[in-house]
């Protein structure tokens, strides 16, 4: 960055230079508002996770365990909601994308401040409208919404698809902000080959959120006049065709996926960057990479319908499609594994989720192939393979992309830093507990275990207890880092400018930052990942 | 630290004029972050409406008779007296822009009051195509009922449900864009008036004008599609 930075002694940081609820509730401070999607995100996926929980004991052994089959239904849909309304379209862009985008970029703020504050806000108002639905006759048809149940079912089906709509405006404006801020507000020097990639990854995914959850806003204003008003476009029984439905709502939720894994991609970058101490290997690459993710992606829906009763034909082009869609993410793949070989690794705790992130994901996204391919999709399309493939690259893949970034700008963000014992320890549970509850599904599904079925044959006995085993393994890790997480704020060792000793822009900045960022606007001289240009002083870690 | 700006320099002091918010170094930049915000807003309500369009498509390539046959329950005189009066006030919209341009505040709201007008006029039609569609039956889905006497045709093919729920979806989503125009339009007057804008910053005008074309350029879609078919 530039040639000097900040001072580490006593400065004004935007935690306390202002005081009071109303300077929280109304702020126009990037950093603040993200810290407010934080929380936020961390509620929602406390919640997704207590219906996974009840989904796993559930199913931990035969016939009625802990709920009825209504109830179940309930609780897989539910989770599936949360998880993907809540809690993983919003994590990374609003939590840690708020916080760091205008800080890599040198600007003071995002372009549009109060349209920043009012995301936030229409993200309550879904989530408000999500929980008045549970408490009401929760939906049970599944977080896909599939016609002709869901148009015709009794459940508070109108409430969840309102507050689905309401959330999408969140995700919308969240995207037409960073992407104005990313053209837009860029400090001098900072050209865009120069960018972070986890700009880079944020970009492209606000690419998507803008020109695709507009059409699941259609989609869903569509099922709720249908499930209100009967309007007959999905319904078969009055002219319509439940597979257009799917249509619609696929085209959207395909690549929704792009939104969730692109900003976990955008943080490995960062992760493996500054703990192997280097640039990332073919940077223009991985940057491009993305990019072709956000346009393919929207060019591959139709795999998620091979057995709908689509034409052969557009199967087949779905299906190769879906191949070449896989091609962006090997490459970033083989780019992070390259960065690595020869790299100075260091394994503190926000490189294991990193590494964990490059594992988990490389399972999830091979195993799409598996499901990209035609004759085989046939066999396990609605299966547990399905279920274990989406959990690899979402959890896998995002959440670990996000536990990492939170390891790795905890401490920027509340100059505290954490317990890095009970980190390693909560990791370990964490991943441990992970591949015990899904690699067992990729058993079960390709023996023929059907997805969302209450209860199941004796052969599949074993492997669910195994799987259920794995989820409370899961919940135990994740509960371990929320107490470390705790212990950080309440008594967490003061953390230095730069402790993990990084190249890149957001280090520069003090800790916790200034309420503006930067004293004045900072001028680029070389790239985030230069080690070989920047001074001792800027990667000082004490 | 080198400065690219001299923004914080003298701590509270002049950041530039009083329009320029605080996160933007010069007012150049503000105008091309409101562009490019806009531009994006503008496009999602794009992709928003052509689900809508997919819809009409695929129904109409389903049921090629019925399409027809509504298309003729539909009155095209007053769907096209509403798309010359959406047209005109889409020129009315842009001279409010100029006239903001050069300063002109009386003219700007002028012209910002014509197209409230326009709107109303397109509003005050719709209702009554809407209220004549209520008493003649034809209405969306399960309630889809002709009556007979009231409609053009005597018998309605299959999937003439559908044409009235797709009419009544995309007819009524674009109403509710124009009743949102409506309001910012107003809001925008309302600023105008109290002196907000000038030669120098019209930025808000040029926005809510170009969400107004976007209002209008829907409508120029929707009218041949429903209302022209043969």
């Amino acid at each position: 960055m530039a040639t000097a930075v900040a001072s580490t002694e006593e400065h004004p940081n935007y935690l306390t230079h202002e005081t009071g609820w109303k300077s929280w509730a109304f702020t126009l401070d990037h950093k603040r508002i993200g810290l407010m999607y934080l929380a936020a995100i961390l509620l929602a996926f406390l919640a997704g996770g207590i219906f996974a929980l009840l989904v796993r004991t559930e199913l931990a052994f035969r016939g009625e365990t802990i709920m009825g089959p209504t109830w179940y239904n309930k609780s897989f849909t539910l989770h599936g909601a949360i998880m993907v309304f809540l809690f993983i379209i919003p994590s990374i862009p609003g939590a840690l994308g708020n916080f760091f985008l205008p800080i890599m970029l040198g600007a003071k703020d995002v372009a549009f401040p109060r349209l920043n504050l009012a995301s936030f806000y229409i993200y309550l108002l879904g989530a408000g409208f999500l929980l008045y639905s549970i408490l009401t006759n929760a939906v049970d048809t599944g977080w896909t919404f599939y016609t002709p149940y869901s148009a015709n079912s009794s459940t508070s089906v109108m409430s969840t698809t309102l507050g689905v709509f309401i959330l999408g405006f969140s995700s919308i404006l969240t995207g037409v902000n960073f992407v104005t801020t990313i053209h837009t507000m860029r400090a001098p020097g900072l050209h865009w080959r120069r960018l972070p990639l986890f700009v880079w990854g944020q970009y492209a995914t606000s690419v998507i959120q803008v020109l695709a959850t507009p059409v699941l806003a259609v989609t869903v204003l569509l099922l709720t006049i249908e499930h209100g008003f009967h309007l007959g476009i999905f319904d078969p029984k009055l002219g319509g065709d439940p597979v257009l439905f799917q249509h619609f709502f696929w085209f959207y939720s395909h690549p929704a996926v792009y939104i969730m894994i692109l900003p976990g991609m955008a943080v490995v970058n960062e992760l493996i960057a500054t703990f192997t101490r280097r640039a990332i290997f073919g940077y223009m690459f991985v940057a491009m990479s993305s990019v072709s993710l956000a346009l393919l992606g929207f060019l591959v829906w139709g795999h998620h319908m091979f057995v709908a009763g689509m034409s052969e034909y557009s199967t087949m082009v779905f299906s190769a499609l879906t191949f070449l869609v896989a091609i962006p993410s090997g490459v970033k793949v083989f780019n992070w594994t390259a960065t690595l070989y020869k790299g100075s690794i260091s394994f503190a705790s926000p490189m294991l989720w990193a590494l964990s992130f490059l594992f988990l994901f490389t399972i999830g996204g091979l195993t799409g192939l598996f499901l990209g391919t035609l004759s085989v999709d046939v066999h396990l399309h609605d299966t547990y393979f399905v279920v274990a493939h989406f959990h690899y690259v979402m959890v896998g893949g995002t959440v670990m992309g996000f536990v990492g970034g939170l390891h790795y700008w905890w401490p920027k963000m509340t100059g505290k830093m954490y317990n890095e014992t009970l980190a390693r320890i909560a990791w370990f549970l964490v991943f441990i507990g992970f591949n015990i509850t899904f690699m067992s599904q990729f058993v079960m599904g390709s023996q023929g275990m059907p997805r969302r079925y209450w209860d199941y044959l004796e052969r599949f006995r074993m492997m669910h207890g195994f799987s259920s085993i794995g989820a409370l393994i899961l919940g135990v890790g994740f509960t371990i880092m929320l107490i470390m997480f705790i212990m950080s704020l309440k008594s967490g060792k003061k953390a230095p400018r730069n402790p993990w000793g990084s190249a890149g822009f957001e280090w520069n900045t003090t800790t916790p930052p200034h309420p503006h960022n930067f004293e004045a606007t900072p001028v680029i001289r070389r790239g985030p990942y230069d080690y070989h240009l920047a001074t001792e002083e800027e990667l000082a870690s004490t | 630290m080198s400065e690219a700006s001299h923004g914080h320099a003298d701590g509270h002091g002049h950041h530039g004029p009083a329009y320029l918010a605080h996160h933007f170094e010069t007012p150049a930049q503000q105008f091309d972050a409101a562009k490019l915000g806009m531009w994006l807003f503008l496009a999602q309500e794009l992709l928003f409406f052509s689900g809508l369009f997919v819809a009409y498509l695929v129904f109409r390539m389903w049921y090629p008779e019925a399409f027809s046959v509504c298309s003729h329950e539909l009155d095209w005189r007053m769907g096209g007296m509403n798309t010359l009066v959406l047209l005109f006030s889409s020129l009315t919209a842009v001279l409010a822009v100029r006239s903001a341009q050069l300063g002109e505040k009386g003219k700007t709201s002028a012209f910002l009051l014509v197209t409230v007008a326009c709107a109303c006029i397109f509003l005050v039609v719709k209702y009554f195509e809407y209220s004549h569609k209520f008493h003649a039956g034809l209405l969306p889905g399960k309630f889809f009922a002709p009556v007979a006497g009231h409609t053009v045709a005597s018998v309605f093919p299959p999937g003439s449900a559908s044409f009235f729920s797709i009419y009544f979806m995309a007819t009524g989503v674009h109403g509710v864009h124009v009743i949102v125009g409506i309001g910012v339009l107003l809001w925008i007057w309302r600023r105008n008036e109290s002196g907000e804008f000038s030669k120098d910053f019209w930025t808000p005008v040029d926005l809510s004008a170009l969400y107004w074309h976007l209002v209008d350029l829907i409508w120029i879609y929707l009218f041949p599609f429903l209302y022209l078919i043969d």
